[in-house]
C-alpha cells in the first residue's frame, strides 16, 4: 500500500502505466470503503444504510452526487436507486449532498487507461481496476467523461437493494414476520397478510438495524424504471421557471460583483484607474484581485456596468499572442522530439506506403471552440471565521475545496460546497478561475456572502476553450479496399493543461491528443496512428467529448477519403473493416435506419461516419442538398451501443441535442487569438446552431454492449464528419478544416 | 417607477437605463428570467411587454413603465400550467433548462398570433432563441402539441 499511496500522492496516474507492481495492494487495500457520511448528522429516528440514502419519519432523500449540468443525472441516478428500493418516481426528494470521498468516482479513470474501451481482456480490465481503486483512494468526486452511468449503474442499485432489505429486516423485527415472506412495493414493505409498512414508518426502527449487505440485484426482466421512460425530476421546475440555478441563488446580505481579468489568460494587471467606477450608483467598492479587478455592487448590472469602465492596462499573454503563430506551433510539432506516442501500430504502414505508387495525402485543421453555456459562470463565497461556504454549480468538489482553501487560509474540510443545478457546462464547470475569483473577493469581505457573475463577454475571454489540432493522413488503396492508413496528430495536452492549473503533474502520453482516432476498432491491414504533443499554445480544457471531436474529424474524414479513392462503398467498407461486433452491428444499424442505397443524386448527399469515444461506439449518417442559398442540413440516422438505456426518452434528447451541439460547432464556431486575447465576444461572433438550421434527426440505441455506457458526450465526434462526408457526396467538395462556413455557405 | 407585473404593481427606484431584465431579477426577485448574453443574442430573457415577445435585456426600465410584463413565472405555475408548459413538460424538452424560460415565453407570443403554425412559422418566430443543449426538434414537436391543446380549450 505505501508505494501506491507514494504513487497517488504524485499525481494521478492517467495515460501512464507506471502503476505495473501497485496493482494488487493497491486494489485490495483500496476496497475497504469509506464511511457513510450521512451517519454523522442523524438525529433521533432517522436511517441511513449508505452515503445515497436516508430515510426520515417525514420523508425519504436520495443523494445523488453526480453533478446537472442538464444531462439528467440527478433522475438517472434517482431511478437506479428507486428501482431496486421499490420507490416510485415522485416518493422521494433528491439531493446532491455534501463532498465527501464516499463519492468517489471510478469510472471516470477507467478509460483512461492504455487500452482500447472495446478491450476487455484480463489484462485491461486489471488495469481499469486499478485506477478505479486509486480514485477510491483519493476519494476523488467527479462527474465528467460521460462516467456517472457507467459509475452509478451497479453502485447506487446496490444502494438501493441494500435500503430495501434492510427496512425488511427492521420491519420483520417489529412485526415478528420472516424476511422471507416480506415483500416490497411502491415504498412500503407489505406483510403477508397485504398490510403496508411504509419505509418512513420504519426509519426509527431501521436505524438500529446493521445494514444488510448480501443483495442480490434484479435481473433486468424485472426492471419498472431502467429502461421506461420517466419524468426527470427537474423537468416541472425546468418549464415553469421555477427551477433556482446558481445564478439566482439569494443569500441573506449578499452583495453583487464582477469581475475583469487579463483577457490574456494568465497575464498580469499592470495598473488600472477605476475612478469613474467608484462614483457610479450602488458601486461601494473596488478590489483588485490576482489579474485584475473586482467591483461590488448592490446590483449585478451596476457591478457589470461599473467594472466595463475601469481602464485597465493589461500585461502580455504567457503563451503565443498571435493565432498564425498557434497554426505554426502545431505544424511543428510533427517531430520526433515531440511525438507523444504510437498509439495503433499494426502491419507495417511505413513500408506499405513507401512501396505504393499512389499515395492518398491530406491534412485537417481542427480549431479552439470555447463552451460557452447560456448559464454565465457564477458562485457565491461567504469567508466565515472557521469554514467558508460555497455555492455554485462544480463537478469536481474537492478540486474546488482545494483551490478555495488555498485563498481562505482554511483546509479542504472547512469548505463548505453546495452545489446547484447547472445551465449547461459542456466541461465549463470543470474549471476554477471563477470561483478563484470569487473567493479571492470574500476573502477581503469576511463575513458577507459575495456573488460573482461573469458577463457573458467575460465568460468568452476566460474560457479555456477545446484544444486545436492539425492532423494528417497518407494511405493507399488496392483492390477496391483500404490497405494502409497513417494518421499523425498534433495538438497541445489539455490534461497537462487542464491538470496543471490545480497544480497536478500528468505522467506520460494524453490519451486526448488521439482519442476519436487511435480507439476506432477498425481492423485496416497496416494502421498507425501517432500523438505529437504542440508546446506554446493557449490554455486549453476540456470541451463535450475532449479530443474526440477534433481527432474524430481528421480520423474519420480521412477514411472517407481512402474509401472514396478505392472506390468503394462508404458504408461498406467501414462495416467490413470493423473488427469489432458491437460496433459492426451499430454501423448495419444506422445503415438500415437511413435505407443506405449508394449516391442519391440530385444536389443530394449522404455522408456517414463512425467514432468511438468514451467506450460507445456511434454512427452517423447524415442527408444534405446543396441548394443555390448553400447547404442545408436534411436529416440525421444516429445509433449508438450504451450497453444499457437507463431512459430512453432522455436518452434520445441528448443524442438529439448533442448532434445538434456537434453540427453547430463544426459549422460556424472557432476561438482565435489576437494580441494574446480571444477574438470572439459573444454568440453574435460564436454562434453555432439555431433552431431553422436543425435537421430531423433519428436515433436508436443498441444494447449489445457488455457495459453500462454514459451518453452525454459519444454522439458529438461523428457529427462533424458525416456532415463534411455529406457535403463531398453532394458537391464533390472536400472540407478539411472546422468551421466549414470558412469554405462553404449554409443555408 | 410603477410597472405591472405578472399582474402585480410594483413600485422600483432605478436608472431610467436599467435594463428590465435586471429590474425583474435583483429588484424584484423574479429570477425564471434569464440574463445569457446581454446582447438580445440569445433569448434567454423574454418577457411579454402588453401582450409582445421581447428581450428584456434591451428593454430600458423606462420603457417598461406603467406597462404590463409577463414573465415566465406569470403564464402558469407548477399547479396552474399554461398549454406551453405542459407541452414543454410533455415533450421533456429541457436538458439544462436554461433557456427555457425565452423558448416557452416566445412560443407562448407565437401561439396567441398564429394558433396553427408550421415548422417554418416556428422557425421564423424563434430563430433568436438560443439553446445550446441543442433541444430544437423538441422544441419544434412541443409548439405543435400545444397548438393542438389550445385549440381544444
Amino acid at each position: 500500500m505505501s508505494r501506491l499511496r507514494t504513487i497517488t500522492r504524485r499525481g494521478f496516474l492517467i495515460g501512464s502505466a507506471a502503476i505495473a507492481g501497485g496493482v494488487a495492494f493497491g486494489v485490495y487495500s483500496a476496497r475497504t470503503p469509506h464511511p457513510n457520511p450521512l451517519l454523522e448528522g442523524l438525529a433521533e429516528g432517522e436511517a441511513s444504510f449508505n452515503p445515497w440514502v436516508l430515510v426520515r419519519a417525514d420523508g425519504i432523500t436520495l443523494i445523488t452526487p453526480h453533478a446537472d449540468k442538464g444531462q439528467g443525472v440527478t433522475s438517472a441516478q434517482a431511478v437506479l436507486i428507486a428501482e431496486e428500493m421499490d420507490l416510485e418516481m415522485g416518493q422521494f426528494e433528491v439531493s446532491f449532498g455534501a463532498p465527501d470521498p464516499a463519492y468517489y468516482n471510478t469510472a471516470l479513470t477507467s478509460e483512461a487507461v492504455p487500452f482500447m474501451p472495446t478491450n476487455e481482456s484480463w489484462g485491461a480490465e486489471t488495469v481499469r481496476d486499478a485506477l478505479g481503486g486509486v480514485a477510491k483512494l483519493l476519494g476523488m468526486q467527479g462527474t465528467g467523461g460521460s462516467s456517472a452511468m457507467p459509475d452509478s449503474f451497479d453502485k447506487l442499485r446496490r444502494a438501493g437493494a441494500i435500503a430495501r432489505e434492510t427496512l425488511k429486516l427492521a420491519a420483520a423485527r417489529e412485526t415478528g414476520v420472516a424476511v422471507e415472506d416480506l415483500r416490497t412495493e411502491s415504498g412500503a414493505v407489505v406483510l403477508p397478510d397485504g398490510t403496508r409498512l411504509d419505509y418512513t414508518a420504519l426509519a426509527s426502527a431501521a436505524a438500529g438495524v446493521d445494514p444488510v449487505q448480501d443483495v442480490t440485484l434484479r435481473d433486468p426482466a424485472e426492471w419498472r424504471l431502467i429502461g421506461k421512460p420517466t419524468q426527470r425530476v427537474d423537468i416541472v421546475a425546468k418549464s415553469t421557471g421555477t427551477m433556482t440555478y446558481g445564478i439566482d441563488l439569494k443569500v441573506e446580505g449578499v452583495v453583487h460583483a464582477a469581475v475583469r481579468t487579463n483577457p490574456r489568460q494568465g497575464g498580469a494587471l499592470l495598473s488600472y484607474d477605476d475612478s469613474a467606477a467608484r462614483a457610479m450608483r450602488g458601486v461601494s467598492d473596488v478590489l483588485e484581485i490576482p489579474g485584475g479587478i473586482a467591483v461590488i455592487a448592490d446590483n449585478t448590472w451596476r457591478a457589470i456596468r461599473a467594472a466595463e469602465t475601469v481602464e485597465v492596462d493589461w500585461g502580455p499573454a504567457p503563451y503565443l499572442a498571435e493565432q498564425d503563430d498557434h497554426w505554426t506551433a502545431l505544424a511543428d510539432a510533427f517531430n520526433d522530439d515531440q511525438l507523444d506516442k504510437t498509439w495503433r501500430d499494426e502491419g507495417d504502414t511505413s513500408a506499405t506506403i513507401s512501396a505504393a505508387t499512389d499515395v492518398v495525402q491530406a491534412e485537417y485543421r481542427s480549431p479552439y471552440v470555447a463552451h460557452a453555456p447560456l448559464e454565465p459562470l457564477n458562485a457565491i463565497v461567504r469567508v466565515n471565521a472557521d469554514s467558508t461556504d460555497v455555492w455554485t454549480g462544480h463537478q469536481m468538489p474537492q478540486f474546488l475545496q482545494r483551490q478555495v482553501a488555498a485563498i481562505t487560509g482554511q483546509t479542504p474540510d472547512q469548505i463548505r460546497f453546495h452545489n446547484q443545478f447547472i445551465g449547461g457546462s459542456f466541461g465549463h464547470r470543470l474549471e476554477l478561475e471563477y470561483l478563484k475569483h470569487a473567493a479571492a473577493i470574500a476573502v477581503q469581505m469576511p463575513g458577507i456572502p459575495v456573488k460573482l457573475t461573469y458577463s457573458r463577454e467575460e465568460d468568452f475571454a476566460h474560457d479555456y476553450p477545446r484544444h486545436p489540432a492539425i492532423g494528417r493522413g497518407r494511405g493507399v488503396v488496392a483492390n477496391g479496399r483500404v490497405e494502409a492508413m497513417e494518421v499523425d496528430i498534433a495538438a497541445p495536452s489539455v490534461m497537462a493543461s487542464q491538470m496543471g492549473r490545480i497544480g497536478m503533474n500528468i505522467p506520460g502520453p494524453d490519451s486526448q491528443i488521439t482519442s476519436g482516432a487511435w480507439n476506432n476498432p477498425y481492423n485496416i491491414p497496416n494502421l498507425r496512428v501517432r500523438g505529437f504533443r504542440a508546446e506554446g499554445l493557449a490554455p486549453v480544457s476540456s470541451w463535450r467529448a475532449v479530443g474526440a471531436p477534433g481527432a474524430g474529424f481528421i480520423f474519420d474524414s480521412f477514411l472517407d477519403e481512402l474509401i472514396h479513392a478505392a472506390g468503394a462503398d462508404p458504408l461498406e467498407e467501414r462495416i467490413r473493416l470493423m473488427g469489432h461486433e458491437a460496433s459492426r452491428r451499430v454501423l448495419e444499424t444506422v445503415g438500415e435506419m437511413a435505407s443506405w442505397a449508394g449516391p442519391l443524386g440530385n444536389g443530394k448527399g449522404r455522408g456517414v461516419a463512425f467514432v468511438e469515444s468514451f467506450g460507445v461506439p456511434f454512427a452517423q449518417i447524415i442527408e444534405v442538398t446543396a441548394t443555390d442559398r448553400g447547404i442545408r442540413i436534411d436529416d440525421v440516422w444516429a445509433a449508438c451501443d450504451v450497453g444499457t438505456v437507463v431512459d430512453p426518452v432522455n436518452f434520445e434528447g441528448l443524442v438529439q441535442g448533442g448532434i445538434v451541439f456537434g453540427l453547430g460547432h463544426a459549422i460556424n464556431c472557432e476561438i482565435t487569438y489576437a494580441d494574446g486575447m480571444a477574438q470572439q465576444q459573444n454568440y453574435y461572433d460564436h454562434e453555432a446552431m439555431r433552431i431553422w438550421q436543425a435537421p430531423r434527426i433519428h436515433v436508436r440505441g443498441l444494447e449489445n454492449g457488455s457495459k453500462v455506457r454514459g451518453i452525454g458526450e459519444p454522439m458529438v465526434p461523428p457529427a462533424a464528419p458525416a456532415l463534411a462526408n455529406a457535403i463531398f457526396a453532394a458537391t464533390g467538395q472536400r472540407i478539411r478544416e472546422m468551421p466549414f462556413n470558412k469554405h462553404i455557405d449554409f443555408v | 417607477m410603477k410597472l405591472i407585473v405578472d399582474g402585480i404593481e410594483r413600485e422600483v427606484d432605478v436608472e431610467p437605463g436599467m435594463p428590465l431584465l435586471w429590474v425583474l431579477r435583483d429588484e424584484l426577485g423574479i429570477t425564471g428570467v434569464k440574463y445569457g448574453c446581454g446582447v438580445a443574442q440569445c433569448g434567454a430573457c423574454t418577457v411579454h411587454l402588453n401582450g409582445e415577445a421581447v428581450r428584456s435585456c434591451q428593454t430600458p426600465a423606462a420603457d417598461a413603465e406603467g406597462a404590463e410584463v409577463l414573465t415566465i413565472n406569470g403564464l402558469g405555475t407548477p399547479d396552474a400550467l399554461h398549454a406551453v408548459q405542459e407541452a414543454w413538460i410533455d415533450h421533456q424538452v429541457a436538458q439544462c433548462g436554461y433557456c427555457q424560460s425565452g423558448q416557452i415565453m416566445q412560443a407562448a407570443a407565437l401561439l396567441a398570433e398564429n394558433p396553427d403554425p408550421t415548422d417554418a412559422d416556428i422557425d421564423d418566430a424563434m430563430w433568436g432563441n438560443l439553446c445550446r443543449c441543442g433541444t430544437y426538434p423538441r422544441i419544434r414537436a412541443a409548439i405543435h402539441t400545444a397548438a393542438a391543446k389550445l385549440k381544444e380549450a
